[in-house]
């Protein structure tokens, strides 16, 4: 059978995400007992966390995950990483033996910054440098997979039940001030790791509980900007997009939700002289960007994480408030398991985005409500 | 002149049991095949001149009239078949080069017909769009690279024209002069009730339809027949015509005898001169030189209104659509081999081009790879038969089709591909003011509606089947497609999996 990433696979999912907003760390537990509370919406092929703010003594250091084969993907990646990064530290990431996650590949992190004279013959910005990084160990070493690029922050991800797959990389043992985590239910067995949720890109992860009926459209968009596209799951395209929406094309980020689950004409017509050519514009420039088909999914970047569904809502998502500590999952459930007695509890319509992001000085609010479904 | 071997290619059957004698079908056959033999009392009918159009059939209040195939046969010959043989037959009597009309109509395979569409079965809802919004409008033209906005949300980007289209179905390009006053008059009506556009063709914009300007696409062509400052600024846009899918690198010839006053008009040329477009535009030998037309064009439009550069399917057609997205074309219409026409050289007609399957797939992956295809609309002409082929057409990679043969058929064409002898009985190709009149441009205009109605109720019914809501979801969207019957090679030109896969 083809290995994930030469076939395409759906995948049916649970989901789930906390952010503490005022940025204080706490631990991988929370998250575990949410995700664990969904335990029949996944099938035990596929587990994953995303956890923000766990590397503070490394904080302006890329920590890079790596999935190995064999020691010889392991020797060949550390030749380019090393010829291009200088690394602080690398090690195994810590795991704990448990009966239920079998066939572990090798697991290493690495804490690396871009060599400045390699950065500056590059003429790249240590980001894209990085992206370009990753894609070649990516799509040029059989065998090695780097599952993580992010800046303090990490993704933890198996083969297994996700609270099996916390159990085994001791995520207890972590803190951070937001975390993601997805359970998974594929249609087939592919058995590879990287196929796993969450999927992430520098500091943009992505948890996704859909199948995307545009996904070659998105692929074929990417590409023309420079994305490939190794895994052919959704989740990664959605990555993909929102780094090109946020990071290299500047959107805020609820403009970018508007890209991805943008208004229908008919509502456009609705709108303001200027609201209407924002969104007329945003909807011919990026119309292939649009993710279609079924969706719920949370994506996490610096900041904070935004929680949507596609606009005609065909997969579940629901928030919920306590205080400073913002919760979304696809059921209600799986908050109540770890937040006793919420201030509000929601259900966000179809493209209707929660944003949730670390409390700044200046709020901007102004498009985090607006109705958007038909 | 020696006896003529051609026999008749069809045969009249005429039930005496049901005929009235009411004489419609002398009146209404502009091939003179019928007549009133008053020592028979009976109608009589000449076989030698029927091309089979079926006026006559439809028209006949008894339903007394049937046309067959004719049924003599030379001896059986694989490789000398009937067409072969009185193709030279024709050709002895006369020395000409054989005429013909309408798309390609030799058994070359149909690649839409080995191509199947996806549905959504249990992991992904299929939607129903009767029941959910389902988008089909698209804009055509160039596409800027990113969005810029201010901090107050105000859009920097400078939005190049673009053409707005309620369903990705436009009529493509058919002259004033290949066709009648009155089917360009439901055309045009049609355009504009549907929220698409229509093409001109080459032979001028009529006064009369200048208030559907902007649904209207108006051509420039190397015989530039009626192109001044106002026919550009009168229209949506403009479309530079370099070839035609029917007869790509040759030209044009509307014979002197159908420029009538109107048409001389409305091409800006003598009455009674023919109308001559040149194989290449004379100012155009190179793509440095069709740069210069394009912004030409928009200088004279201030700007403000997208040109496209049309362009026949052939063997090198990506490289070719690459240098026109370079010379800064908003769109690119590319026009298959089996595209229609008003007339061409049958050899020319059945024998040069490519099929536009592969050549939208091919000019797609061209552009992709190029980092360029989101910054231009691609449309595909060349013969779309139903909103199947539509739908495979924009997942191969148009952002749009042309329509224009279908748009006849629903106008009353019978494809009995005598557009060049004038004589259309249905009062599409032809300028007789008497046949012109039997095409009610009240009906057509609604006939027309109907048509791309229907089709792109269908569209949106194959969408949500794939669990898609809007039609920008399945550009290029190829993994939406398999293929039946087809080589690995030809899979891969098309980029397609195999069914099954």
């Amino acid at each position: 059978m083809l290995k994930e990433g030469y076939v395409r696979i759906p995948s049916g999912c649970a989901i789930s995400g906390i952010i503490d907003r005022t940025g204080r760390l706490f631990s991988g537990q929370s998250i575990t007992d949410s995700i664990a509370t969904m335990h029949d919406r996944s099938n035990g092929l596929g587990g994953g966390f995303a956890a923000y703010g766990i590397y503070p003594d490394f904080k302006d250091y890329f920590a890079f995950h790596v999935f190995y084969d064999d020691l010889i993907a392991k020797q060949e990646t550390e030749n380019i990483l090393k010829a291009n990064y200088i690394v602080a530290l690398e090690e195994k990431i810590p795991t704990r033996k448990t009966a239920h996650i079998k066939n572990a590949p090798l697991i290493y992190r690495y804490f690396a910054i871009p060599k400045p004279e390699k950065l500056k013959l590059s003429e790249l910005d240590e980001n894209e440098f990085t992206i370009k990084f990753v894609f070649n160990i990516n799509s040029n070493i059989p065998g090695a997979y780097v599952f993580s690029s992010g800046k303090n922050m990490g993704v933890f991800k198996a083969v297994g039940y996700p609270e099996d797959v916390a159990n085994f990389y001791k995520l207890e043992s972590y803190k951070g001030y937001m975390w993601l985590a997805h359970g998974r239910f594929p249609t087939n067995t592919p058995g590879w790791w990287g196929g796993a949720h969450p999927f992430n890109l520098l500091n943009i992860s992505v948890v996704h509980n859909g199948e995307l009926s545009s996904y070659d459209t998105n692929r074929k968009y990417l590409e023309e900007f420079g994305y490939i596209c190794t895994l052919q799951t959704d989740t990664e395209v959605a990555a993909y997009i929102f780094d090109l929406l946020l990071r290299r094309h500047g959107l805020p980020i609820e403009l970018a939700c508007k890209v991805v689950a943008s208004p229908l004409w008919k509502q456009v017509e609705r709108m303001s002289p200027k609201e209407k050519i924002l969104y007329t514009n945003l909807k011919i420039i990026y119309g292939r960007a649009l993710l279609n088909g079924p969706f719920s999914m949370i994506i996490a970047y610096e900041d904070g994480f935004v929680a949507i569904n596609d606009r005609i809502k065909l997969r579940p998502l629901t928030a919920a408030k306590k205080g400073d500590m913002i919760y979304v999952a696809s059921e209600e459930s799986a908050i109540r398991q770890v937040c006793k007695n919420p201030e509000s509890v929601w259900i966000p319509r179809g493209g209707e985005p929660v944003i949730a992001e670390l409390i700044r000085d200046n709020e901007k609010e102004m498009y985090s409500t607006k109705e958007v479904t038909a | 002149m020696s006896l003529s071997y051609l026999t008749p290619e069809f045969k009249v059957l005429r039930d005496y049991d049901k005929c009235i004698n009411c004489k419609v079908c002398m009146r209404q056959c502009s091939f003179e095949v019928h007549s009133y033999d008053e020592h028979l009392d009976k109608m009589i009918s000449n076989d030698m001149n029927c091309v089979n159009c079926q006026r006559c059939v439809v028209l006949c209040p008894t339903q007394a009239l049937t046309i067959i195939k004719h049924p003599q046969t030379f001896k059986e010959h694989a490789n000398w078949t009937y067409d072969a043989i009185r193709d030279i037959y024709r050709q002895a009597e006369t020395g000409g080069v054989l005429l013909s009309s309408m798309g390609n109509d030799r058994p070359y395979p149909v690649y839409w017909d080995k191509i199947v569409i996806n549905a959504s079965q249990v992991t992904n809802p299929s939607i129903d769009p009767l029941r959910e919004p389902m988008e089909l409008r698209v804009y055509i033209g160039r596409k800027p690279d990113k969005i810029e906005i201010d901090e107050n949300l105000n859009v920097k980007t400078k939005m190049p024209p673009q053409l707005k289209l309620e369903t990705p179905i436009m009529f493509s390009a058919m002259s004033y002069g290949s066709i009648s006053y009155n089917a360009h008059a439901a055309l045009a009506r049609a355009a504009e009730e549907l929220g698409i556009l229509y093409n001109t063709g080459e032979g001028g914009l009529h006064k009369d339809f200048r208030k559907y300007g902007k649904n209207t696409i108006v051509q420039v062509a190397s015989g530039r027949f009626g192109v001044d400052r106002e026919y550009l600024n009168t229209a949506a846009a403009i479309e530079i015509k370099i070839g035609q899918g029917a007869k790509p690198g040759i030209g044009g010839h509307l014979p002197g005898e159908k420029v009538s006053e109107d048409i001389s008009a409305t091409r800006m040329i003598p009455p009674g001169s023919d109308a001559i477009s040149p194989a290449p535009h004379h100012d155009i030998y190179s793509i440095e030189d069709l740069a210069q037309l394009i912004y030409s064009l928009k200088e004279a439009t201030d700007y403000q209104k997208p040109v496209g550069v049309k362009i026949a399917a052939v063997n090198n057609v990506a490289a070719i659509a690459s240098g026109i997205a370079r010379a800064g074309a908003d769109y690119i219409a590319i026009d298959g081999f089996r595209g229609g026409t008003g007339a061409a050289p049958k050899r020319i007609r059945d024998n040069v081009g490519i099929p536009i399957e592969f050549a939208i797939a091919a000019v797609d992956a061209r552009l992709r790879s190029e980092g360029i295809r989101h910054t231009i609309s691609l449309v595909a002409a060349g013969s779309i038969r139903n909103s199947a082929d539509i739908v495979k057409a924009i997942a191969l990679g148009a952002d749009a089709v042309y329509i224009a043969t279908a748009a006849l058929i629903a106008l009353g064409c019978h494809m009995c591909q005598k557009c060049h002898t004038g004589k259309c009985n249905w009062g599409i190709a032809t300028q007789d003011p008497n046949l012109v009149k039997r095409l009610n441009p009240e009906i057509g205009y609604k006939r027309l509606v109907n048509l791309v109605q229907a089709w792109s109720h269908e569209i949106k019914e194959m969408l949500g089947g794939m669990g898609i809501n809007d039609i920008e979801s399945l550009k290029g969207n190829r993994l939406m497609l398999r293929g039946i019957g087809m080589t690995q090679k030809e899979l891969d030109i098309l980029g397609i999996l195999a069914a099954g896969e």
